[in-house]
């Protein structure tokens, strides 16, 4: 059977040149970092190398990155650890509306020590207005987080605007940047941010690996306490393969970053167009232009995602969807009740991702499948006949 | 995705009886679209048993393997024997359900069970069955929840009890 994976934002297949340059750390060089004898000094060399590479990419200076698990591991240090290094300052956070979970629930997790968040809304495309930032701003607010783009909808946010508004007001401003890091140019110098989430798993690099940027002067607290490792704000020994990895991952990335956009956008604005022409009475999910270049968000109306899926799946197609009966805590989707979708498009949404691997004949075997597969559910759908 | 067992699959692939009788002696719909399940049963009753009975399902490939399920089942039953008809008895037919998927299962007989007494309620000669809700259907109920505070929501209330937010349906 054909196999087309759809899911990239879920996370990406990994590069061969990646797992090439992890598997010395595995075999021969094992050694530990941090020791001074010989095993410790090629581990040691690979992870700054890795340092610089993912520096390049995000036009930082290499001791300002920390290397992480993963991008809930960089969200989680960057709201938890700068809100608890500067509580004295205050105990307000601002995040918006359709943040990851990990940056979400962080924020969750600090309103039980006394902490204040607000969210900010989006508007109907998912855009944060950086007004509604400039508004919730008190005395007491300490940190702005904010996602460079959202991986459900792949709307791109307006942050070098809203860094502005915080600027010469002491406010540490973090970026979720976990969809946009390595695949579109993500500098943080451009962007104005104090902070920015890196994940390996989105670009081509292994899973179980992440990096947080950390302005030089801005301090935060560690989640893992132990050696010096990280410069002390994340111990644990490092996982050397998976950092070699990440490193490799941003070098490519970044060399064809370009070539992979324009492969990816020619690819989603076909499937988008064939699905438009194919499938009556969808949806798009959020904003036509200001988007990433792979991500695809439709709602098909009158039906529920996870059939879809399932039937998708039967014929080798591998997507996602915001709908309830997909997630495990059988809630659809915050980002789409976000944007105003009701709650029965929220639930018929389907996500397409796409990644440097799909190719021409993908989309149009994606598209010969879903027609009929629309066309089965909408007969067995109550609320198709209701509404007609 | 959840795995589902084989039968699950098969009567997610090939549901049996789908559609609307035009002209239905009772109709029963249960669920909301908040929740992401809304099942339609319309039936058809002569001499006391159920002659025909469709469904409509807008829902996760439990929910469309239930209602399949349902109807298959309850065809041919008298109306008493088809309101014994228990949400348990459903998922172990279909040889059992992921337990996150246990309420769609719960969805299933309830709405055979409304189109029934959308059927009694016509006929004021019939004695009208009485059926209460068994320590059995509230199992694995839990799973609709109120997208603003979380907590457990009511069927047929359009309002979240907890937070009082208008819940669409």
């Amino acid at each position: 059977m054909k196999k087309v994976y759809f899911d990239h934002n879920a996370t990406t297949p990994v590069l061969p040149g990646v797992i090439e340059a992890m598997q010395v750390y595995l075999r021969e060089e094992f050694g530990n970092p941090s020791s001074q004898h010989d095993y410790g000094e090629k581990p040691g060399e690979a992870i700054e190398q890795a340092r610089a590479r993912v520096a390049a990419m995000i036009g930082s200076n290499p001791g300002e990155l920390i290397f992480t698990s993963c991008g809930s591991e960089s969200n989680n240090l960057a709201i938890k650890g700068a809100a608890l290094a500067n509580k004295t300052k205050g105990n307000h956070i601002i995040i918006s509306a359709i943040e990851h979970f990990s940056v979400i629930n962080s924020a969750k997790a600090l309103k039980k020590l006394g902490f204040e968040v607000t969210r900010v809304p989006v508007d109907r495309y998912g855009i944060v207005n950086p007004d509604e930032v400039r508004k919730a701003i008190t005395d007491k607010t300490i940190l702005v987080s904010i996602m460079h783009a959202n991986g459900v909808i792949g709307v791109i946010e307006p942050i070098a605007e809203i860094s502005r508004i915080l600027k010469d007001k002491n406010i540490i401003f973090h970026t979720d940047a976990v969809q946009t890091a390595g695949t579109i140019k993500t500098d943080v110098n451009e962007l104005g941010v104090d902070m920015l989430s890196i994940a390996g798993s989105q670009f081509y690099g292994p899973k179980g690996t992440g990096a947080l940027y950390v302005r030089k002067g801005i301090r935060i607290l560690p989640l893992i306490d132990g050696g010096v490792q990280e410069g002390g704000r994340r111990a644990g020994t490092e996982n050397v393969p998976a950092i070699a990895g990440l490193g490799r991952a941003a070098e490519l990335a970044v060399k064809e970053m370009d070539k992979r956009a324009v492969h990816m956008k020619k690819l989603k604005d076909k499937l988008q167009k064939g699905i438009f022409d194919s499938v009556p009475e969808v949806i798009l999910n959020g904003h036509p232009d200001r988007r990433l270049p792979g991500v695809l968000n439709v709602s098909v109306k009158y039906i529920e995602g996870e059939s879809m899926l399932m039937l998708l799946n039967m014929q080798g197609i591998a997507l996602s969807s915001g709908s309830a009966c997909t997630s495990k805590a059988l809630k659809a989707s915050h980002v789409h009740l976000a944007i105003g979708l009701k709650h029965e498009d929220a639930h018929g949404s389907l996500l397409f991702s796409l990644g440097i691997d799909n190719k021409e004949e993908d989309v149009d075997y994606l598209i010969e499948a879903l027609p009929p597969i629309v066309e089965k559910l909408r007969k067995m759908s109550p609320i198709y006949n209701k509404e007609k | 995705m959840p795995t589902y067992n084989e039968k699950v699959m098969e009567y997610f692939m090939n549901p049996r009886n789908v559609g609307e009788l035009p002209d239905a002696d009772g109709t029963g719909t249960v669920g909301n679209p908040v929740c992401g399940d809304l099942m339609t049963f319309t039936i058809k009753v002569e001499n006391n048993r159920l002659k025909d009975i469709k469904f409509k399902t807008f829902g996760c490939g439990a929910a469309i393997a239930v209602s399949s399920m349902v109807t298959e089942l309850a065809r041919g039953m008298t109306i008493e024997e088809a309101m014994k008809l228990t949400n348990k008895q459903v998922a172990e037919k279909l040889g059992g359900l992921p337990k996150n998927k246990l309420h769609c299962s719960n969805l299933g007989a309830d709405a055979l069970h409304k189109a029934i007494e959308n059927y009694l309620s016509d006929k004021k000669d019939v004695a009208v069955v009485e059926r209460k809700a068994t320590k059995e259907d509230k199992e694995g109920q839990e799973g609709c929840k109120c997208p603003y505070c979380d907590s457990e929501l009511q069927n047929d209330i359009p309002f979240c009890v907890k937070c009082n937010r208008k819940i669409d349906k």
